[in-house]
């Protein structure tokens, strides 16, 4: 899908979201009932480098500085990290962190975050990106990722072939979208058809504040991560109850 | 025959992760939670015939640090690879949001201290270990969001790359030693994908440049800098205590100058040493050959951070 064809599809009424430096995008959009909300992306599948984080970061800031409480979408399509020298050598963790961090800050003050992956997006471009908004969303195109299967094959040393058998039995590895929708990384996906778009994403900007973290409760339910969200709630009754 | 200092000094890079939260916390403080004892395993490494540990390599817990309570949690890097996975995550995950409920009663604590030793996410369970960065990340802000700072400490032979480089930079402090190496794709990876004229993965001293400890505070990718030993690392973080940022938007846009700023300075640059030079260090080539005590007066006369 392209990015018009999404933003026509999200926004019929009206939208001004246009192309930024570094294959980014950005402006604003109106809904059916006249709310206006924040649109930000990466187009073209375009590994995510520092400058594109500190621009979309810098954007961020801004819409935090607005003082406004305007919901804010992520329209995505990027890759991997972009993998350079220069660029681990400048600190491209603080700068994926940065990004990450700026998202996550907008939600916690009140702009509702949500995420459209209509693209690639892998490994830590994936975290800084789609899985810092509070709601992340899937439509057609979408592929999200930690690492391709020849990759991990690379890694593993396993053969690629023992590898597709194994993810034919689990959705805890394999790339796409609906291994990682059963960890509970994808909140919904949404049908190829696209009519009620405008419906569905004004339902999620008003069911739900996004202030608490449900992804280990959705991976528990949907059966692709069976323990993390039992794990993590022990801890946290053990922890009131040590010796101090 | 070695010399007195160093058998008693324990060297943080050599030590198993628990025996750095033996060293780095009061004498006998340490309380775990979800220990080896409950043989809280991965489900998932059955599939690949990997053998399982008890504790899945993440140790956490509290304690004390100068008598004030702290939470601690370190990764085995000997185990996998010291990798987020299902069972690790969840557990940090855990206590991170143990900890932010806390604040204000009885079981809170002043800080968290987390001793990362990663080669990031495991790639047997690599969407587990992928949502898991996620939620840590969260976590960790929403921790100091609550007002209680968590400490990152890097020194251990795995470093913290990958996702584990990201959640490094979105702690409040980053202490680090010269072993210490944050990246996110690691060069033998970046090697892989781009070739050996991009990242030259066996030029051990390439990667220290890069990726190294001395290099990552004197850009400013971590705060303080200490002497390898586990001493060391406990009088940094007793130091550092509550003396860190909050996570604000004042704050960000504080760091959204200063990312802004490196880029504009120093991003056609190559290598550290131009980046040194560019800064006003006098001998840049030297700063990986100097001992860590003539490292660190450079340090103090550089003043803050770039």
């Amino acid at each position: 899908m392209t990015p018009d064809d999404l933003l026509a599809s999200l926004f019929p009424k009206k939208h001004a979201v246009v192309a930024g430096p570094h294959n980014t995008l950005s402006g604003t959009a109106t809904l059916d009932d006249d709310q206006t909300v924040e649109v930000l992306g990466i187009t073209g599948g375009t590994p995510l480098s520092p400058e594109i984080a500190i621009q979309l970061a810098g954007r961020v800031l801004e819409i935090i500085n607005s003082g406004s409480k305007t919901p804010i979408v992520f329209l995505l399509d990027t890759a991997s990290q972009r993998m350079t020298r220069r660029d681990e050598m400048l600190g491209l963790n603080e700068y994926l962190a940065h990004l990450a961090k700026v998202i996550v800050l907008a939600g916690t003050i009140g702009h509702r975050t949500v995420g459209i992956l209509y693209g690639t997006a892998a490994a830590g471009a994936f975290i800084a990106t789609a899985l810092a908004t509070q709601t992340l969303i899937t439509v057609d195109g979408a592929l999200p990722s930690v690492m391709d299967l020849p990759s991990i094959a690379r890694v593993t040393k396993l053969p690629l072939e023992v590898l597709q058998q194994k993810a034919e039995t689990t959705p805890i590895f394999s790339p796409g979208v609906p291994a990682l929708a059963a960890t509970g990384a994808v909140f919904e996906t949404w049908p190829s058809d696209r009519t009620d778009f405008p419906e569905r994403l004004k339902s999620i900007l008003t069911t739900n504040d996004g202030q608490t973290d449900l992804r280990d409760r959705l991976g528990e339910k949907r059966g692709g991560r069976k323990v993390a969200r039992d794990i993590a709630q022990r801890v946290a009754m053990a922890f009131s109850q040590v010796d101090r | 025959m070695i010399p007195e200092e160093i058998i008693h000094q324990p060297s943080w890079y050599e030590s198993s992760a628990r025996a750095r939260i033996v060293g780095l916390l009061d004498t006998d403080t340490f309380a775990e939670i979800l220990g080896p004892a409950d043989r809280v395993m991965s489900p998932h490494l059955d599939l690949f015939d990997l053998p399982p540990a008890f504790d899945d390599g993440m140790i956490i817990g509290r304690g004390k640090l100068a008598g004030r309570a702290v939470a601690v949690a370190a990764q085995e890097g000997q185990f996998m690879g010291g990798t987020f996975a299902e069972v690790s995550g969840a557990k940090l995950v855990g206590l991170l949001r143990a900890v932010t409920a806390a604040v204000g009663t009885a079981s809170a604590v002043t800080s968290v201290l987390l001793l990362l030793d990663t080669g990031g996410v495991r790639l047997q369970e690599a969407n587990a270990g992928e949502m898991a960065v996620s939620e840590i990340i969260r976590a960790v802000l929403d921790t100091r969001r609550a007002g209680v700072p968590v400490i990152a400490l890097i020194g251990g032979r795995a470093g913290a790359f990958g996702g584990g480089g990201i959640v490094t930079a979105c702690c409040s402090h980053v202490v680090i030693s010269e072993q210490g190496r944050i990246s996110v794709t690691g060069p033998e990876v970046i090697e892989t994908n781009q070739g050996a004229e991009e990242f030259d993965s066996r030029d051990r001293a390439l990667v220290w440049r890069i990726t190294g400890g001395r290099s990552r505070v004197l850009l400013g990718g971590a705060d303080s800098y200490v002497k390898g030993d586990i001493a060391g690392f406990r009088e940094m973080a007793i130091r550092v205590h509550n003396t860190v940022p909050a996570f604000s938007p004042e704050t960000m846009m504080m760091e959204q100058d200063r990312l802004k700023k490196r880029l504009e300075f120093y991003g056609d640059c190559t290598d550290t040493p131009e980046i040194w030079s560019r800064a006003g260090l006098s001998d840049p080539d030297k700063i990986y050959e100097i001992d860590d005590d003539a490292f660190l007066a450079l340090l103090s006369q550089k003043g803050s951070r770039s």
